[in-house]
């Protein structure tokens, strides 16, 4: 099923990223929110802030942290006492959070949290990049990216039935790219109330902390127990690639939107060349693709909506039947040289009989803008690469060689 | 024993573990001396001093590690620490 | 009574976590939730599957006590549970004063409904008895040992009565392990009074610091009774009650030399010195305190 957008005017405002996502938030009835401040995610917090101010969030309490560090861990507290929590976060003050993330996850509490993506200091740098999240990606966080506003404002309510279904019980980390959505005003349908009620159940956690049921929470696991708790972490993730699917499809039945589950698939079917993306780019791309194929250039979108847990076998179905790939990725492994959607996608194929060559191009690192054309001189190369064979395998698309 | 989801576990269970068997030296009661003040059950960090219906106190020697704090703080000196004989 | 920290936990023999953990229960009973960070007790009480608690219990990480506990507190009132039930962090002096003090200062600024115990048995005793803040001065641990030409740690302890203080906190008490039931009385009086309530407890550790197992609550006598460890009660700001000492002072020797921690100064060239220094110590704080 490809992209459903509501093109109902009546029902739309134009409001800034940020705002969408505040007030999705608030109508997922939240208990507790964390706030930190990090440009670019300010806004969502202010604008939850002023919610609350105004009496407009119900049953909730808003707490103005000291650290990002302490943003996170007032939520473990509140979520095992059996809150529904939120915070928002990037860079900085996601890396800033890397030991409570791990934390979060092996206490299996299904927080739901903002990343406004941005580049990582040094050099301090406030825009768009990846590099944050993707450096979060073996925290046993489940990870989604989200292409537009409206999709960033209808995924939090699909993060919290994923994260907070009996058979998942993970956190989630909804991703939009920092300033690129954040600070951009398009016209969206905010989040409705009534249909996020028959949505999205209320939180019942099954273990709680309540003084007429005492449980331990936090106890520690000797080398005798460890790794079974490591396992079914694993297990919970291997549950929620099914679950994102049927999270997305509900809330296309409920809504009439639909953005993709783990994936989104554009004019791939017959496509010789397809781009790998996920986030913003992936509208500049819907774009190209469409300027490109009115001339007769056979290429397609394999839009990766879902990050962790990673969703090979769905990746793997849509690019089996290509003559190249090409993924994009806003983030570097340092030492490796490869963006990781690239080098995952690349390890999940290698002992399958998919045999596409398959090529990284990093890209729109610390906020660099990403014009058509480089996307169109992408596809150019990759066309040589059908032909020749591949030249690089992984490198930056957009490098400036006269600063160097 | 299967996990409990996030490793939660139920109140009261270090039980199982009786550290009675780590001691050297065994607390004994000396009744004639007790005033019954109650601050050897007051002290023990092991919770091994226990009220007997009558206001005089035994020793739970299943988790007693023989730290000697009642002994030490009896103000009537009414417990004794005596060799473990194996 | 039953107690709710219950027996078969692997603290040492003579424990002064154990007794402190009992003796804040005793204060607060069953309607209260426990905050600890990473450390003795915790590690002690909560062998998976076991745990010595009898309630709810939970523990995140070693710096955030202060954080996790305004989560709790934060989600109890928002929905609608909080009703009489305490919220209390229980922490060791490392995990409280130095890798801890953001959150304990973001969570007392905030002015969350909660109390705050620190259990200060003076080193980062679950990693091996290392020196922390609330070290005091010519204390020899690990990283701060004496040797050729080291007296052992060369700092005086962190005043944290005085930094929660500064937050605005409405209840502020010293307690020590060699007052148990002034302990429980201060504990329960912290819990019942609504704020952020600190109370200091000072925990004397058999192992780190070097003395018999049955002598826990006679060190922590005498540490009050030298005057090195001055209990008393602030009240929005104010010292509002102390414990005078009068006749039961004893010179810092006596608390000095029952452990090995301190040997060193009764040794060393120059230990005479250190000794004065000392008793300067606790001689201003008879005088700051008015514990005569």
């Amino acid at each position: 099923m490809t992209v459903i957008r509501t093109l109902d005017k009546d029902k739309m405002d134009v409001a800034e990223g940020s705002y969408a996502v505040a007030h999705a938030v608030k109508v997922c009835r939240p208990n507790v929110i964390s706030a930190y401040p990090i440009t670019p995610q300010t806004h969502i917090v202010e604008d939850l802030s002023q919610f609350m101010a105004d009496g407009k969030i119900p049953n909730c309490e808003y707490i103005t942290v000291e650290s990002e560090f302490s943003a996170l861990s007032a939520l473990v507290g509140s979520a095992a006492a059996g809150a529904r929590c939120y915070s928002a976060t990037t860079s900085q003050g996601l890396e800033l959070m890397h030991e409570v993330l791990f934390n979060v996850s092996g206490m299996r509490l299904p927080i739901v949290m903002t990343i406004a993506n941005r580049a990582v200091s040094a050099p301090i740098n406030i825009w768009n990049d990846q590099q944050d999240s993707i450096s979060q990606r073996d925290t046993g966080w489940i990870q989604m990216y989200a292409e537009d506003l409206q999709e960033i404002s209808d995924m939090t309510a699909q993060a919290y039935k994923v994260a907070e279904d009996k058979d998942v019980m993970m956190p989630a980390m909804t991703c939009m790219d920092g300033f690129i959505l954040s600070h951009v005003y398009e016209p969206v349908v905010l989040l409705e109330q009534d249909l996020v009620d028959e949505y999205l159940p209320a939180y019942e956690p099954e273990y709680s902390l309540d003084p007429k049921n005492p449980l331990t929470f936090g106890a520690f696991a000797d080398p005798t127990v460890y790794t079974e708790f490591r396992y079914l972490q694993q297990q919970a993730m291997d549950n929620a690639l099914p679950k994102i699917e049927e999270a997305a499809n509900e809330f296309y039945e409920i809504f009439g939107r639909y953005y993709g589950g783990l994936i989104d698939e554009y004019e791939t079917e017959d496509a010789d060349i397809i781009l790998m993306a996920m986030g913003s780019l992936v509208g500049t791309i819907r774009d190209v693709v469409d300027k490109l194929r009115a001339k007769g250039v056979k290429v397609g979108l394999l839009k990766v909506r879902t990050f962790r847990p990673f969703p090979a076998e769905a990746i793997k179905n849509v690019i089996k039947d290509a003559k190249v790939v090409v993924a994009l990725d806003k983030n570097i492994s340092l030492g490796l040289n490869e963006g990781s959607l690239f080098t995952e996608t690349k390890a999940s194929l290698y002992n399958t009989k998919v045999d596409v060559p398959i090529v990284g191009r990093m890209i729109g690192h610390g906020g660099r803008d990403i014009p058509e054309k480089t996307i169109e001189d992408i596809v150019e190369e990759a066309k040589g690469i059908i032909s020749s064979g591949i030249n690089t395998e992984s490198k930056y698309a957009d490098l400036k060689e006269e600063l160097l | 024993m299967s996990i409990q989801l996030g490793g939660v576990c139920q109140p009261g269970t270090t039980r199982v573990n009786k550290t009675g068997g780590w001691r050297t030296f065994r607390p004994v009661f000396d009744y004639d001396k007790c005033i019954k003040c109650k601050l050897c059950e007051l002290l023990c960090p092991d919770m091994a001093v226990l009220p007997m219906d009558d206001g005089f106190f035994e020793f739970d020697y299943d988790y007693c590690k023989g730290c000697g704090i009642c002994a030490n703080e009896c103000p009537t000196e009414a417990i004794d620490m005596v060799l473990e004989e194996k | 009574m039953k107690s709710l920290f219950t027996s078969g936990h692997r603290g040492c023999a003579g424990c002064c976590d154990a007794m402190v953990a009992k003796f804040t229960l005793m204060a607060a009973g069953e309607d209260c939730i426990i905050i600890s960070p990473t450390g003795c007790l915790e590690v002690m009480s909560t062998p998976y599957p076991e745990t010595s608690w009898e309630v709810p219990w939970v523990h995140s990480l070693f710096e955030n006590a202060g954080a996790v506990a305004s989560g709790v507190e934060a989600a109890l009132k928002a929905m609608g549970n909080k009703g009489d039930t305490k919220v209390i962090a229980l922490a060791g002096d490392g995990a409280t004063l130095d890798i801890g003090m953001r959150s304990i200062s973001g969570a007392f600024e905030r002015g969350h409904d909660i109390t705050y115990v620190c259990i200060d048995n003076e080193a980062y005793m679950n990693t091996g008895v290392q020196r922390s803040g609330a070290t005091p001065f010519d204390a020899s641990t690990t990283t701060s040992p004496a040797g050729k030409v080291s007296y052992g740690n060369p700092r005086p302890k962190k005043n944290m009565p005085a930094i929660m203080a500064a937050h605005g906190s409405p209840y502020i008490a010293t307690t020590s392990l060699g007052y148990p039931r002034d302990m429980i009385k201060k504990i329960k009086k912290a819990t019942e009074i609504e704020g952020p309530t600190y109370i200091h407890a000072h925990a004397p550790c058999t192992t780190g610091w070097g003395f018999d197992t049955s002598k826990t609550v006679e060190v922590a006598k005498l540490a009050v009774q030298t005057g090195l460890w001055p209990l008393y009660e602030m009240e929005n700001g104010e010292v509002t009650k102390v414990r005078k000492i009068g006749k039961q002072k004893k010179p810092v020797e006596d608390y000095l030399k029952m452990q090995k921690r301190f040997k060193h100064l009764f040794k060393m060239e120059g230990g005479e010195e250190q000794l004065k220094l000392i008793q300067a110590l606790a001689d201003k704080n008879i005088e700051d305190f008015g514990l005569e």
